[in-house]
């Protein structure tokens, strides 16, 4: 890295050494305001998640969570006191799960065609994984539940596991197909060459090489599956998972439990996340 | 084998999309040409009134989501940019971590991210009620239930969505392509007119795709921070499906949303190639 760059990333600091005579830059000033600046930034994203860990400790008395009345843990006792709030978590995470499932198979599958192929179609497979993703929740959703009017397919627990398997697949399609990119084809030549039947070379050679994409595939199919309000709004029917429930308490007040289990998920995330990091640069430093 | 390999791994994925995407958006278009109601059914007619219909009951939400998109596309881009430019140029060996920071509400679902601000903005929550006992404020000063509140919510549910192409596209940009244009004597702000930004543009175009789409078909900022005076698109056409079982109408106004923002993405499509845009899309 050129000094020039070096002083800017560390601005506070003189230069170690009189041999190094500090070169004033009017940028200098600049850098600072604008590392303030991205502080300032992170801590408007945070704001509200800071709310809600902190209101998931406070000792209110009533259903309405609006006031700070004083720290209590009680809520993390009570956190499956409301009979419906806990069902609809339960059927978040297991449409989650299941959603993760199938659309890490079914993305991974179309990610290697598009990853490792030329074919006749690309182009068209290509454009509706775009537009897969380009288009809004909203008409997704939308268009999904006019099929189930059509055909008079009662919407539920089904409806909502299907939903989120279509807007999910094309994530972990393009994720891998990305981990795809600097793909070398000949060990997976070599590995036949060596006597490996096609099935062998895709468990040996080609699976523990685009693993990393299947793996941010699918955390990134549970995370957008867990998070999903509009598209399952539409095709949920009497079922209720956890933002649907969230969003409907919006009106009655949203009770401390909702805290707790965001925070809970919030947290769980984030172990996630920072595992997953590590383990890929363990893996790179392999 | 190797001829229809591409296409048997195709396959599966590529039906459940056709079966749950194509088909119903299709299904949508025939839709709103039908009319009838819940009880004794629909029938397509090629009402195409329903469109005409939809459009001058409703050109006010959709004026309005559109004029919101625009704001908080321009808003979100001069709030990303100094952030993008700043970790991708001076950010270090902690990039990465700068980036988790800004990922971090993704983390949370965003109906209870929108709900906390709703509590952040309320007359007399922790933000207003202290700036009124201040006597910064007064009394009847409210935010909920306004413009500013919903484009408020928009902005910050989708400024990481702007930040994250515009930070790829900076970070490719070779710092001594900065330092060439300043020995050959362009002052900061040249350089960075002439070289860095026009650079990240591929990032402005997908940062500027990312949120403007899913920021005019929002509808959870408009119901939990908004009034009756901030009713977008998105809140009419969840309430025609779900309450009013108004089917064709809302199929129509569906259609027209999507046909709009649609050509606005197959517009950039072009212009980028598709290819580039999933590549600054997804890192």
């Amino acid at each position: 890295m050129s000094s020039a760059t070096e002083t800017a990333r560390r601005p506070a600091r003189p230069a170690p050494s009189a041999a190094a005579p500090r070169r004033r830059r009017p940028g200098r000033w600049i850098a600072k305001v604008l590392h303030a600046y991205t502080w300032l930034m992170i801590f408007y994203l945070a704001a509200p998640i800071l709310v809600m860990i902190v209101f998931g400790f406070n000792d209110t008395h009533s259903r309405v969570n609006l006031r700070w009345q004083g720290f209590t843990v009680k809520w993390y006792g009570k956190l499956f006191d409301i009979p419906d709030l806990s069902a609809a978590l339960r059927n978040s995470l297991l449409i989650a799960l299941l959603t993760t499932v199938i659309a890490t198979v079914l993305g991974t599958m179309v990610g290697l065609s598009l990853g490792r192929y030329r074919f006749r179609g690309m182009a068209t497979l290509d454009l509706l994984m775009f537009a897969n993703i380009a288009a809004p929740e909203l008409v997704l959703g939308a268009a999904l539940l006019t099929l189930f009017i059509t055909v008079q397919f009662q919407r539920g627990f089904l409806t909502i596991l299907v939903a989120h398997v279509m807007f999910t697949i094309a994530y972990v399609a393009v994720t891998v197909r990305a981990r795809l990119a600097g793909f070398d084809r000949t060990l997976e030549e070599a590995a036949q060459d060596l006597g490996a039947d096609p099935w062998a070379t895709f468990r040996k050679i080609t699976l523990p090489l685009i693993f990393p994409g299947i793996l941010a595939g699918a955390l990134l199919s549970f995370a957008l599956s867990i998070d999903d309000f509009v598209i399952t709004n539409f095709n949920s029917g009497q079922t209720q998972t956890f933002p649907i429930w969230v969003f409907g308490a919006t009106r009655v007040g949203v009770p401390p439990q909702v805290n707790v289990m965001g925070t809970l998920i919030f947290l769980g995330g984030i172990g996630l996340a920072v595992g997953n990091a590590i383990a890929a640069r363990r893996r790179t430093l392999e | 084998m190797r001829r229809t390999a591409p296409y048997l791994l195709a396959l599966p994925g590529v039906l459940w999309l056709a079966v749950f995407f194509v088909v119903p958006i299709a299904m949508t278009l025939s839709v709103s040409l039908q009319t009838g109601n819940v009880e004794q059914g629909f029938q397509f007619t090629w009402h195409f009134a329903n469109y005409s219909d939809a459009m001058s009951r409703y050109h006010a939400q959709f004026v309005r989501s559109i004029v919101y998109g625009v704001i908080v596309t321009g808003v979100t881009f001069l709030l990303a940019y100094p952030m993008a430019y700043w970790i991708a140029f001076h950010g270090g060996r902690r990039k990465s971590v700068y980036l988790f920071l800004i990922l971090l509400p993704f983390f949370v679902s965003f109906v209870i991210r929108t709900v906390a601000w709703q509590f952040i903005l309320s007359d007399n929550g922790i933000l207003l009620g202290l700036l009124k006992k201040l006597h910064l404020l007064g009394q009847g000063f409210h935010v909920l239930a306004t413009s500013y509140a919903v484009i408020g919510g928009l902005t910050y549910n989708y400024l990481p969505f702007m930040v994250l192409p515009l930070f790829v596209s900076l970070e490719r940009i070779d710092p001594t392509l900065v330092e060439a244009a300043n020995d050959l004597y362009a002052s900061r702000v040249r350089a960075f007119l002439r070289v860095v930004f026009p650079l990240s543009i591929p990032g402005v175009f997908a940062g500027v795709l990312l949120t403007f789409v899913p920021v005019v078909a929002d509808y959870v900022s408009a119901s939990i921070l908004g009034g009756t005076n901030t009713t977008m698109i998105g809140n009419v056409i969840q309430t025609l499906y779900l309450t009013n079982n108004d089917y064709p109408l809302a199929s129509a106004l569906s259609f027209v949303l999507m046909a709009v923002l649609i050509a606005g993405v197959l517009l950039y499509a072009r212009v980028l190639g598709t290819a580039r845009v999933y590549e600054v899309a997804s890192g």
